[in-house]
């Protein structure tokens, strides 16, 4: 029975212990209960590992084939590194969450069942909103409740599109849908929502950076690559997705641009990465879905790398805004080199893993003649060098001197760095490993005279552009406003504005339709009561008389009435 | 937290005024610290005529290179690069622009 399990619940139950165990232990366990689920996804034989009958529908409990082992893979890796990277981090809350919900994210891949999906999907909700509410701050329990906010509604809107689902097929299996009724967009918008597609986006660059140090590198790698596999399964080939996938690359790089706090950047270029992912999704060719799928796998590791050597920074000089930062690489220079490494990773530099997964997607929009389509996804590679690619390392290790020399981090998150960063060159060298897990077979040659050079062309001459309009990228202490402007003051504005004008009006509405009904109800009493005119017991002589002269009545007209 | 200004020119030490996560107060740069190479007015110079050389390299190697242009446009020479060029400054400049329009301190919503 065991040895059926989704590779998940290892992780579950193994956060749910942890906060019962001493620092050792929970030290332990954070490395443990991965290694056992990373593990255990191997030994899972091909196809419906376990189903029940419930309710009059087969669940199918764990299902694995090639796209699920691909993100459980990395997923399982996530959270082996990720638990290393947080072995100082002394918070019990924050390290019995990542597991949990480290935990719920492999659960939704190895789930055959949209059932399934929704249980472990809800699971990573509540146990990354406890990741976020770990620091304790004021800023992290508010974040936490927006956050919060969002992903129950989306749970709903899911839930809702499940049900109707349900309901039309009388089956609960997880497959290809097509967008075409209310219950598959409700489905649809459910899994969007987490992937952080636009008008909601905000939640995610609202909440992320307030995580702790160790806590956002958690945070980047689950929610919104989940939502990718989601999409990857139910919606390929649905041709929204390309241009949802457009707004959020562009949004991501220009919101990065303007932003002054180091790991806002990086919350938004994680938006602006997983638009190339949906956007590959929505091209829909066993190209674009293995670039999409590939792309995912990459960047969980280079996004988590990034995360980590701003987690460092952050943990050793307690500051997170660019414009105090810059000069690091001093003292910091293995943190910086990571870094380094993710923000090439990130910007698809020939040998790193960007750039043999995300030119798969631009690959596909090429075969498929997009031409806007692909010409802005080339724009959007050159724009992803300049928001994260160099800004990052830019202004946190080298930029104007903060005169701070911080010391270098603990050893286990400098191995969980240099980890992570000899995985980006090693997928980036050594692709084949990698395409082999993809879910189609893998015809694609990355390393060309032509790709190399173009791509270096288009990354080298976008750092042009980063120092020569240096000038106009002066850090200032801002932020920039964004949808969730609407449901942080308007939305509260316009209730306050109601409460002031609407309200007095409704209050004295009411209090006058309370006096009407009042009224009536007298009136009626009077009238129908025990004494009232037509309440009144009649003595039954009095019934007789009235009876009888119905009956008279009757009668007359019966006579007079012309008969026709 | 800091009481630099950003922006201005002179050198500076960056004020931590609380405890890191690390428990351990950053070190602050010594009055004679050696600098490297490359941060000096001389090694900048240096490192822009290397940039510059080898972005010219990578126009350059088009020449040696079979490029094979999906639609036309791609094939123009140097493509790559003044499309990367430009699309950057677009993007700057248009982000600029929003700026103006949405930015805020960073106090905007601690109020409320």
């Amino acid at each position: 029975m065991l040895g059926n399990v989704s590779p998940g619940l290892f992780l579950i139950l193994g956060g749910l212990i942890l906060p019962l165990l001493p620092r050792r232990g929970r030290m332990t366990m954070t490395l443990l209960a991965p290694l056992l689920g990373f593990a255990h996804i191997w030994t899972l034989p091909e196809g419906v590992v376990s189903s029940i009958e419930y309710l009059g529908y087969t669940l199918e409990l764990v299902q694995t084939d090639a796209l699920s082992r691909l993100f459980g893979t990395i997923f399982g890796l996530m959270a082996v590194v990720g638990g290393l990277y947080a072995l100082p981090q002394k918070n019990t809350l924050e390290s019995a969450s990542a597991l949990v919900y480290a935990g719920g994210a492999m659960g939704v891949v190895f789930a055959g069942d949209l059932l399934g999906v929704f249980i472990y999907w809800e699971l990573m909700a509540i146990a990354s909103t406890l990741i976020i509410w770990s620091p304790g701050t004021p800023e992290s329990r508010r974040a936490g409740l927006r956050y919060a906010f969002i992903h129950l509604l989306g749970g709903v809107v899911l839930m809702a599109g499940i049900t109707g689902q349900i309901t039309a097929t009388g089956s609960a299996d997880f497959t290809a849908m097509t967008a075409d009724s209310w219950a598959t967009w409700m489905i649809l918008i459910g899994f969007l929502i987490n992937a952080g597609a636009p008008p909601l986006t905000a939640w995610l660059p609202d909440a992320y950076p307030e995580g702790s140090w160790s806590g956002t590198v958690f945070l980047s790698a689950f929610t919104t690559k989940t939502a990718v596999y989601v999409l990857l399964r139910g919606f390929p080939g649905t041709e929204i997705l390309v241009w949802v996938g457009l707004y959020m690359i562009f949004y991501g790089i220009i919101y990065a641009l303007l932003e002054n706090d180091m790991r806002r950047i990086l919350a938004y270029s994680i938006i602006n990465q997983v638009g190339f992912m949906v956007c590959g999704i929505g091209i829909g060719t066993e190209m674009a879905l293995n670039g999409a799928a590939s792309h995912a796998f990459a960047h969980i590791i280079y996004k988590a790398l990034l995360l980590m050597s701003a987690g460092s920074v952050l943990y050793m000089t307690g500051l997170r805004k660019c414009s105090d930062l810059g000069g690091l690489f001093r003292t910091m220079p293995v943190t910086a080199f990571c870094g380094i490494i993710g923000a090439l990773a990130i910007s698809a530099f020939p040998w790193t893993s960007g750039f043999v997964t995300k030119s798969m997607i631009t690959q596909g929009a090429a075969d498929e003649h997009m031409l806007w389509a692909w010409m802005l996804l080339q724009a959007a590679s050159a724009g992803v060098f300049l928001h994260a690619g160099i800004k990052f390392p830019w202004f946190v290790f080298f930029q104007k001197d903060s005169g701070l020399r911080p010391g270098e981090a603990p050893a286990p998150m400098i191995l969980a760095m240099l980890l992570f960063a000899g995985l980006c060159l090693f997928i980036g060298v050594w692709p084949d490993p990698l395409y082999a897990l993809l879910p189609y077979p893998v015809a694609y040659e990355s390393y060309t005279g032509a790709h190399v050079v173009t791509q270096l062309q288009l990354l080298l001459f976008s750092g042009l552009a980063f120092f020569i309009l240096l000038p106009l990228m002066k850090r200032t202490l801002t932020i920039t406003l964004d949808w969730d402007w609407l449901w942080r003051v308007a939305g509260p504005a316009v209730a306050a504005f109601l409460l002031r004008t609407v309200g007095p009006v409704w209050t004295g509405g009411l209090s006058v339709t309370r006096r009407g009904i009042g009224g009536l109800i007298a009136i009626t009493a009077r009238t129908h009561g025990p004494h009232g005119a037509l309440g009144r017991a009649w003595p039954i002589n009095t019934s007789a008389v009235m009876v009888a002269l119905f009956l008279l009545l009757y009668l007359i007209l019966f006579f007079v009435w012309p008969a026709g | 937290m800091t009481h630099t200004e950003p922006g201005s020119d002179a050198p500076r030490i960056v004020q931590v005024t609380e405890t890191p996560p690390s428990g351990v107060m950053p070190r602050t740069r010594a009055p004679d610290e050696k600098q490297p190479w490359f941060v000096t007015a001389k090694g900048i110079r240096i490192l822009w005529w290397v940039f510059g050389i080898v972005l010219a390299l990578t126009v350059l190697a088009e020449l040696v290179v079979h490029l094979h242009p999906h639609f036309g446009v791609d094939g123009w020479f140097g493509f790559h690069a003044w499309f990367g060029f430009l699309s950057c400054v677009a993007m700057v400049l248009f982000a600029k622009g929003l700026g103006m329009a949405l930015k805020r301190k960073d106090t905007y919503y601690d109020a409320g």
